[in-house]
């Protein structure tokens, strides 16, 4: 039972979200929804690297574009099918992070090299895809409209809705699980201090790696999700800055390193960006502006994200990672 | 395949934009080499300037080259402030949070313009902007060959204010020794907001100097951003020198990649040589040291 | 267990280590002692496979490690400390020893029971769920040997574990150290506190300027007059020699 326990707030959270279906019937509310929870996957992603492994990327839009397009390529170009698209793009992804991965951290690049670096890859994904024939170039892949579950595409969005909330759940628990294996352990340590978790034995570049690959096929997961529902991608969209920038966001906001951060913290970005552009009336950018300031706001006064406030309430109660409190008195 | 005499063109107009860019990168290698922070915003806040170059110019008919003095000295006052205000006590000194208040700070900024100023894209034509000089049979720009004169004398002037007054000689200090420094009665948050304040002072005149051939819109600042860092980077982070050529190189190679890989593609050498770069000489073509 | 020969480490012009040579042997609690700035830590450093050293050999229980990868040095049975603690800050006191123990135990439970027990093992048994930001310096020097310790070594290297304690700290923590080696943990240790090398070691190799000046028992070493000059200045030892005489 004890081993179960862990899982609990991710499962309540799975039933929350698997309701809100049948209490919602506006398409713009379960718009908002898939949209929203496509990102916090994504950003979960971003975060099992730069919020368990420390390593911030700022392009990871590198792997949501690259799962997008690699699924389109997949079914327009070569005439499979979407399910298989789907497994295509999310390993596509886990290849992209093997690659940047390995070029970078090899390299020893850190802290904000590592950010630079990362966006650079991205934007050269964006130039290419941009340029060359296979992705469609400038003008973009349409997917072509073919609805029915066997091609994931579902003719009404509470049907979407679930599957990305099915998945969103799957990874949730997966994240929670490596949270409390031997890998997850390793991660947080190099996080913490490389020198001393290569003392213990932990190769520093192979936990990197795998932490890598795995974040870019989730996000890359993300991007698939991304095309399905939206069945257009063009370079803007999928290897975009704005993807990059909101996974990071998401995670930060919702809680560096926690499981349920960046689900928290992308429902609470998109809930402030919508009303931040209901206030405005319509202004450009001005979601965009307020996601720039919740950031800052976030960084300076909220190290622990949303989920953080939590559980620094809970502290007083006997929880386990509360008990500083013998031996200090 | 091209003539000789197109890639000379070529050439001296890369070498040209690359004086200005090397301008635009010695703002963020200054606030680099002393504060030891990568300001990410450093290519939103120059979007904001070249705004406010049109803005200077819609309202009070002013040629961008004659905003240098005003501008300057009002994005000092908005540098100093900003890291005074709000880089500084924001992110508690930690690498990455100053890094992600930056972030945070270019997307305000970038939104804010496009709130503002529409996502249009504008430019700011002057009675030079399209005349030529004729150098032999080469064309060369007069507004850039303007900009680049603008610049390398910009450049000169932030090297003698750095050696030669107590404040550069202050701002050299904390770069070097900052506890030592603050022991000799230097307020490092003071030196640190002024060297973000001439970080930003140059981002000013640059936005003056591009104005009349370079094109602006509220999301450019990302482009600009990248080549500012593959530019720093290859010439050495904190490296006044390496600025300076890091800028001159990557001018070349922005305007022979667009000869010979076009207009969408010709993008990705710029980016190329950043990670190639990072990857392999993270200390900079020229130094030393990281 | 391990051999260390004519060992040289150069950093540009300055030479840290200069043609080291030194034996431990197994099941013994060697010392390693010299003035600051001699090069221990940084013989450590080579020792432990952080850094590859400019010239020489070492080698492990007969096998050449020179060069080999710090985590691959841990998992053949080489545990370190670090004279400048490195705690995982934002991790609990058991998480922070988990990470340790994980080397040889892949399963959490597993890792979690000798976590516990290498806390108990050092006296932080207590101390299981405190954040490792809250402890104290002794407590922190306990939970970086405590690390150290759940990865199982067989030969331990201690970088100055003592050193910011006060003699009460000190004195709880020798026995702990003490009964590693009853355990059959053949230890090699940087110390500072004279007390402590006397009290606990076998054999103990003095380094100065980068180079091994001596070597025996602490008795013998204490005595040694260029270990008296290496430390007090050249002369020292006739001055002192001298002071003996005169007080005589």
């Amino acid at each position: 039972m004890r081993t179960l326990r862990p899982y609990l707030p991710v499962l309540v959270l799975g039933v929350l979200l698997a309701l809100a279906p049948l209490f919602v019937t506006s398409n713009v509310v379960l718009n908002f929804l898939v949209f929203t929870l496509t990102v916090a996957l994504a950003a979960q992603g971003w975060n099992l690297l730069g919020g368990f492994g420390g390593q911030f990327s700022f392009g990871h839009a590198a792997f949501f574009g690259t799962g997008a397009y690699a699924s389109a390529i997949w079914q327009m170009q070569l005439g499979f099918d979407a399910w298989t698209g789907f497994v295509a793009g999310t390993l596509a992804g886990a290849l992209a992070g093997l690659v940047i991965g390995f070029l970078s951290f090899r390299a020893g690049l850190r802290g904000s090299y590592f950010a630079l670096v990362t966006l650079a890859f991205a934007e050269v994904f964006r130039v290419l895809a941009n340029s060359s024939e296979v992705t469609g170039g400038a003008a973009g892949l349409l997917l072509p409209l073919k609805i029915g579950a066997e091609n994931l595409q579902f003719a009404d969005r509470a049907t979407f809705l679930g599957f990305v909330v099915a998945l969103v759940i799957v990874v949730l628990l997966l994240v929670q699980w490596i949270r409390g294996s031997r890998f997850g352990a390793q991660l947080v340590a190099l996080r913490e201090n490389e020198e001393a978790a290569r003392a213990l034995g932990v190769d520093v570049l192979v936990v990197k790696l795998k932490a890598i690959c795995l974040s870019g096929a989730i996000t890359a997961a993300a991007g698939v999700l991304y095309l399905q529902y939206f069945l257009f991608i063009d370079s803007g969209i999928a290897y975009g800055t704005w993807i990059s920038v909101e996974v990071l966001l998401a995670a930060i906001v919702g809680g560096l390193g926690t499981v349920l951060g960046p689900v928290v913290g992308a429902l609470a970005l998109h809930g402030v960006g919508e009303l931040a552009k209901s206030l405005a009336g319509g202004l450009p950018g001005i979601d965009l502006a307020v996601y720039g300031a919740v950031l800052v706001v976030a960084v300076a006064f909220l190290p622990g994200g949303l989920v953080g406030i939590v559980r620094r309430r809970d502290r007083p109660r006997p929880v386990r990672d509360a008990a500083p409190v013998e031996g200090e008195a | 395949m091209y003539s000789a005499d197109i890639i000379i063109e070529a050439l001296l107009n890369g070498l040209l934009t690359g004086a200005i860019y090397a301008l635009v990168a010695l703002g963020l290698t200054l606030v680099y080499g002393v504060l030891h922070i990568i300001n990410f915003a450093h290519g939103a806040l120059l979007a904001a300037a070249m705004f406010a170059v049109l803005f200077v110019n819609q309202i009070l008919g002013l040629d961008p080259y004659v905003q240098i003095p005003l501008l300057a000295v009002i994005f000092f006052g908005l540098g100093y402030g900003l890291q005074r205000l709000v880089i500084g006590p924001a992110s508690h000194g930690r690498d990455e949070n100053i890094l992600l208040v930056t972030l945070g700070l270019s997307i305000i900024i970038e939104n804010l313009l496009l709130a503002g100023f529409g996502s249009d894209t504008r430019s700011l034509n002057t009675d030079y902007s399209f005349a030529v000089f004729e150098v032999g049979p080469y064309l060369l720009g007069q507004a850039r060959v303007f900009g680049a004169a603008g610049a390398l004398a910009t450049a000169a002037l932030l090297w003698l204010f750095l050696s030669r007054s107590d404040t550069g000689k202050a701002i050299r200090a904390v770069a070097r020794e900052k506890i030592g420094a603050s022991l000799q009665g230097i307020s490092v948050g003071h030196v640190y907001a002024v060297t973000f304040g001439l970080g930003c002072a140059c981002l000013a005149v640059a936005a003056c100097l591009l104005l009349p051939t370079f094109y602006v819109n509220p999301r450019i600042g990302s482009a600009y951003v990248l080549v500012a860092f593959t530019i720093v980077v290859l010439g050495g982070m904190g490296s006044i020198v390496g600025a300076m050529l890091g800028g001159l190189i990557i001018g070349v190679v922005e305007s022979m990649s667009g000869l010979f890989l076009g207009e969408s593609l010709g993008q990705i050498g710029i980016f190329l040589i950043f990670i190639l770069a990072l990857l392999f000489k993270p200390t900079g073509l020229f130094g030393a040291k990281a | 267990m391990l051999t260390v020969d004519n060992v040289t480490m150069r950093f540009g012009g300055l030479t840290a280590v200069n043609d080291a040579s030194m034996q431990v042997k197994a099941g013994s609690i060697t010392g390693l002692i010299g003035p600051n700035g001699a090069g221990k830590t940084t013989l450590f450093t080579i020792v432990s496979g952080f850094l590859k050293p400019t010239a020489g050999k070492v080698a492990f229980e007969g096998e050449t490690i020179t060069g080999v990868a710090a985590h691959r040095l841990a998992e053949r049975g080489i545990g370190r400390t670090f004279q400048i603690v490195k705690p995982f800050a934002g991790l609990s006191v058991l998480e922070n020893i988990v990470v340790g123990a994980f080397l040889r135990h892949p399963r959490r439970p597993d890792a979690e029971r000798l976590a516990a027990a290498v806390a108990e093992k050092v006296g932080l048994g207590d101390r299981l769920d405190a954040p490792a930001s809250s402890l104290t310096v002794a407590g922190r020097k306990r939970l970086e040997l405590a690390r150290a310790l759940a990865t199982e070594p067989r030969l331990l290297l201690l970088d100055e574990v003592l050193a910011g304690l006060n003699p009460s700290e000190v004195r709880d923590i020798l026995p702990v150290i003490r009964s590693l080696r009853d355990d059959g943990i053949t230890i090699l240790m940087i110390e500072h506190v004279m007390q402590a090398v006397v009290s606990l070691c076998d054999e103990v190799f003095v380094l100065a300027q980068g180079a091994i000046i001596a070597r025996g028992t602490p008795a013998e070493v204490v005595a040694d007059q260029k270990v008296i000059e290496a430390y007090l200045g050249h002369g020292a030892a006739a001055r002192l020699k001298g002071g003996e005489a005169a007080d005589a």
